[in-house]
């Protein structure tokens, strides 16, 4: 059963300029973005800086309006509703089904609440009354593996692990049908950042959640997800299953972003090739497909026709015209 | 092999304290480390650990209120003109002409190597003759040539671009260009990809492996990314809270880590051929902020190898410098035997 | 996984506004400052209490009297007392000054009955801190010396603190308010109406205060009471001075906008005004406090610049500036010369609030 389906999520940004801050142009930071999460499932979302994955994540959160695009969110089996077009008082009930862990451990806990108020204000928003809201705090904290002690102390009493911990115990108070993670362990060290990958693996299994989980990193990725959609100046170009898209990627920036990627053991060392040139620029993409300038398998029709987001082999999508004829390498 | 190469820099038992208010923090506990003229020394820990305070103090770049309180940095160690920097004025001419001359320093955002005000080239430019005779056009094409040589397309008119004209690997790339504007010996890189996306960072990567191997310079690349470590060191300096708890190889210590805590940070990194879903071994607890530094070896609280009434009171001896090791009671025994 | 151990308890359990206050505590300036502060606002409810001699009361034979000591003991034994003043006239100038007559000795005596006022403005009594009873006309406690109008200039000083103190403190709430209100409405809907206020706000500082409030100043009504023009001069010196705190809030508010942790309570469904008031308006209420504590000062100068050239207060009011007023003849000066004490209280407070402000903008940013 699907709990998320987007389609053809669009998102501009106005480029202003002048002392009047005319409109002088738009940044398509999303564009035509399609996919769906099932329940229980694990989508990542990745992609480099500027390549849209945080709009889209916003979108979903809707933290931004979308430009264009349907956002079908089923909280239960039988009810879909588009969260698109709503408005902000249309939004607020069906808030807690869709909650988000945010990147920055510091910045997302309010420093002036106690830990137990901070977990506790999605319920008391909700109208849960004081003395359950005390008993599911609690919970909470037992759930991420903080001491019941950690409710009566403020934030700054925690390391970027705890306080990581903290902001999952508050995703998690309304029992959220799709949980939305926008890096939640990039900001951390190594030796914490596995604690958290473990909690959230263990969460997902006890709670049945669904996750949106976006990331720059694809070891993380690999470890987290069921599927991944690989993101490139505004457009999906790839969705596949995890072992697939690692085993076998289907476009050329996949093959080139794994690649890329400095693998811990140095025995495969100068294996890595960079791909050449630089990530286009999202107010004045290239023509054709956005990939071609730094592709080394690009033809002419790549510099002139967009590609379309295809399915290539089961479960398999791309947006590369030879995806087919191309045998990409990817890891083991 | 280690010994074969000529050492160009020595940091022995380095020690720098921050005073604070609250009581002095340690941040760097008797530090030894060894440069080796074309060889890349990986230097590699968690926050906190003192990685990047161990190029500033180097460079005797550590600000107030942190302070070089012993130790020594040595600038060809055993030659007739042995510079001992840690005798130097931190602000002085002879630091100044080390900074920037022998020694190159590449910063993680390179914007704070560069001036919003002038352009690319004028810094460069600025930096090549400072630290060299040429005149002002001769000047200018070297920069052109350095630019060229980081890998800029169109040096000639990139050359008058300013640094917020560039995207982020490009200002690296002039981060690299400037800091090898006086041709330094030794290059020391601080987290020279952590700002950079993936595809960039590889880029970055290679250009600092050539540019090391093709002028056979010292590098010191400083970050907390295992894998970095894996694709460019030769040997490898694991730090933690201020010490250096494993030298070892990079093959060695990727094959055979000494240290319970290398041996963790190892297991810990998410591999890009992991089975989904399977579960990481972690390091239980964090970091400890430096002023909260455990008793005896700082590890011993995270450590699943602790012995009981040992670790937690005396420490394990320093490392010897460019001695392969681990400053860990279970090792010990073994390099005893070694020696 | 352990957390915090019993020694950093107290830390971990210290709340923001603890937090605060430990490191405004550090800034030990700051901590002198906020005495003196402190010390400055107790006069200014106490004033009548510590005043000696009617503020307002005119002798024409205790003019220019200069500052007088004042001995606790008499030969060994604790005695507060004062000398009797001797009037001596100057066989060639005629003009009679004044000196101690060791042969007269006053007693001062403490809780003595003075002119009557009324305690915190309710309470009608005429006890004074200290004083000397009976006596002549020309004998009093002139710590500081009298005026031309044999007015005694300790008392006048004292009585102008509360009005110059007291108008900053009406100007920033004013302003506060003001700066509040269009800040926080600029801040939090943003688009055009955020447009017209920040327009509004550069229009107003692009005014030239000085003409400003000379021209204000001078359309007041002579004559208007000394309460109405105090009013008015508070609504015009806040009339300038609130756009620089409307600045602060709305930069806050936008910062605080775009916080993950206002975004995560908006996610969690919370309602505009639980967001504000439980969120954001406690983020910034500490560098609010700061920007009030950099403004009274400003203020206080304002009052007392206005009140010197005349376009401020007018007397029988008395201020700081009012009481400069008349130190600003040189010939009454150099006879005079401790008319010019006014200025020493005006100094200690401005850098006071100033050191003041600094250590608490520095204690009130949390990662700073």
């Amino acid at each position: 059963m699907t709990v998320l389906e987007v389609e053809r999520l669009s998102k501009s940004f106005p480029i202003k300029s002048g002392l009047l801050q005319r409109e002088t142009g738009r940044v398509r930071a999303v564009q035509d973005v399609s996919f769906s999460i099932a329940r229980g499932e694990t989508l990542a979302l990745v992609g480099e800086s500027g390549c849209g994955k945080t709009t889209v994540a916003r979108c979903i959160l809707r933290a931004l309006p979308p430009s264009s695009g349907a956002i079908r969110f089923s909280p239960q089996e039988g009810t879909t509703i588009d969260l698109a077009p709503l408005s902000r008082s249309a939004l607020r009930p069906i808030r807690r089904h869709i909650q988000m862990i945010f990147q920055d451990p510091y910045a997302s806990l309010n420093p002036r609440m106690m830990v137990g108020d901070i977990i506790a204000e999605p319920l008391l928003v909700a109208g849960v009354p004081l003395a359950k809201r005390q008993a599911r705090v609690r919970e909470l904290l037992e759930l991420v593996g903080l001491p019941p002690a950690a409710r009566t102390r403020f934030p700054h009493a925690f390391s970027g692990g705890q306080r990581q911990r903290i902001g999952i115990a508050r995703a998690l108070a309304l029992d959220p049908t799709l949980v939305v993670a926008d890096e939640p362990v990039s900001a951390l060290d190594v030796s914490v950042q596995a604690q958290i990958i473990n909690l959230l693996l263990d969460l997902q299994d006890r709670l049945g959640l669904s996750m949106l989980f976006v990331a720059h990193d694809l070891g993380v990725v690999r470890h987290v997800s069921d599927r991944v959609a690989v993101m490139y100046v505004g457009r999906i170009v790839e969705v596949a299953p995890t072992i697939a898209l690692y085993a076998r990627p289907r476009h050329p920036y996949t093959e080139a972003l794994l690649a890329a990627v400095p693998k811990p053991d140095p025995m495969l060392r100068d294996a890595a090739a960079a791909p050449r040139g630089e990530v286009a620029d999202p107010a004045n993409p290239p023509p054709g497909c956005a990939f071609h300038p730094r592709c080394p398998h690009a033809v002419d029709r790549c510099r002139v026709e967009l590609p379309e987001l295809r399915e290539v082999a089961p479960g398999n999508f791309s947006a590369c015209h030879r995806a087919e004829e191309l045998t990409l390498v990817g890891v083991a | 092999m280690v010994e074969a190469a000529r050492r160009v820099l020595s940091v022995r038992d380095l020690v720098v304290d921050f005073v604070q208010d609250t009581g002095t923090i340690r941040a760097l506990d008797g530090v030894s480390l060894d440069l080796h003229a074309g060889r890349v020394l990986g230097v590699v820990g968690e926050s906190g650990c003192g990685k990047s305070l161990t190029a500033r103090a180097v460079l005797r770049l550590v600000d107030r209120p942190g302070r070089i309180v012993s130790g020594k940095v040595l600038l060809d160690p055993g030659a007739p003109a042995q510079q001992e920097l840690t005798a130097l004025d931190p602000e002085g001419e002879a630091i100044r002409a080390v900074r920037g001359g022998r020694i190159g320093l590449i910063f993680q955002e390179p914007m704070s190597a560069l001036s919003m005000h002038y352009t690319v080239g004028n810094q460069i430019i600025e930096a090549i003759r400072a630290h060299s005779g040429l005149g002002k056009s001769a000047a200018r094409q070297r920069a052109i040539e350095l630019l060229q040589e980081v890998g800029i397309p169109r040096p000639e008119t990139r050359i008058d671009a300013y640094p917020f004209q560039l995207s982020g690997g490009l200002r690296q790339r002039v981060g690299i260009a400037l800091a090898l504007a006086a041709d330094p010996e030794i290059l020391i890189a601080d987290e020279p990809t952590t700002a950079l996306d993936v595809t960039t960072q590889a880029q970055i990567l290679a250009l600092l492996r050539r540019l090391q191997r093709t002028k056979g310079m010292a590098l010191m690349l400083i970050t907390h990314d295992m894998g970095v470590i894996a694709q460019m060191a030769d040997d490898v300096a694991v730090m933690y809270l201020g010490k250096v708890v494993e030298f070892a190889p990079v093959q060695q210590l990727f094959a055979a880590p000494r240290h319970p805590y290398t041996r963790a940070l190892l297991r810990s990194v998410p591999n890009i051929r992991a089975v989904p879903r399977e579960r990481l071994a972690t390091i239980g607890g964090a970091v400890p902020h430096p002023e909260s530094r455990p008793t005896g070896c700082a590890f011993h609280p995270r450590c699943p190898e602790i012995i009981a009434g040992r670790c937690a009171l005396e420490m394990p001896p320093p490392l010897p410098p460019d001695q392969e090791g681990a400053s860990c009671f279970h090792v010990m025994p073994k390099m005893m035997v070694d020696a | 996984m352990s957390i915090a151990t019993s020694s950093e308890e107290r830390f971990a359990q210290a709340s923001q506004l603890q937090l605060t206050w430990w490191r405004f505590c550090r800034h030990r300036l700051a901590v002198i400052s906020l005495a003196v502060v402190a010390f400055f606002y107790l006069v200014v409810i106490f004033a009548d209490f510590l005043a000696i001699a009617d503020p307002h009361a005119v002798d024409a034979r205790r003019s220019f009297i200069p500052p007088q000591g004042f001995a606790l003991f008499d030969s060994g034994a604790w005695s507060p007392h004062v000398s009797g003043l001797k009037g001596v006239r100057d066989p060639r100038t005629f003009k009679l000054t004044y000196t101690p007559d060791p042969a007269r000795k006053l007693p001062v005596k403490f809780f003595v009955r003075g002119y009557s006022y009324n305690l915190f403005g309710v309470i009608p009594t005429d006890r004074h801190l200290f004083g000397i009873e009976g006596g002549q006309p020309v004998d009093g406690v002139f710590l500081l010396g009298t005026d031309q109008l044999g007015r005694d200039l300790f008392s006048r000083l004292i009585v102008a603190t509360r009005i110059s103190l007291s108008i900053g403190l009406a100007g920033v709430t004013l302003s506060l308010m003001l700066g509040i209100l269009l800040g926080g409405i600029s801040g939090l809907y943003g688009g055009a109406i955020d447009t017209l206020i920040q327009r509004l706000i550069e229009v107003v500082r692009s005014i030239p205060t000085i003409p400003l409030w000379m021209g204000l100043a001078a359309a007041l009504p002579n004559t208007w009471s000394v309460t109405q023009v105090y009013f008015a001069i508070t609504l015009i010196i806040s009339l300038v001075s609130w756009t620089e705190l409307a600045r602060v809030v709305r930069g806050r508010f936008l910062a605080l906008r775009e916080e993950d942790f206002v975004i995560a309570a908006e996610l969690a469904g919370a309602s505009q005004m639980r967001i504000i008031l439980r969120h954001m308006l406690p983020s910034f209420a500490s560098h609010v406090i700061a920007a009030v504590s950099l403004a009274l000062p400003v203020m206080i100068v304002s009052e007392t610049s206005l009140s010197f050239l005349g376009l401020g207060l007018r007397p029988p009011a008395i201020s700081w500036g009012i009481l400069l007023q008349d130190a600003q003849n040189v010939q009454v000066l150099a006879g005079a010369p401790w008319l010019l004490c006014a200025a020493v209280p005006v100094i200690i407070v401005i850098l006071a609030f100033n050191f003041l402000g600094d250590g608490l903008r520095d204690a009130a940013d949390p990662y700073g």
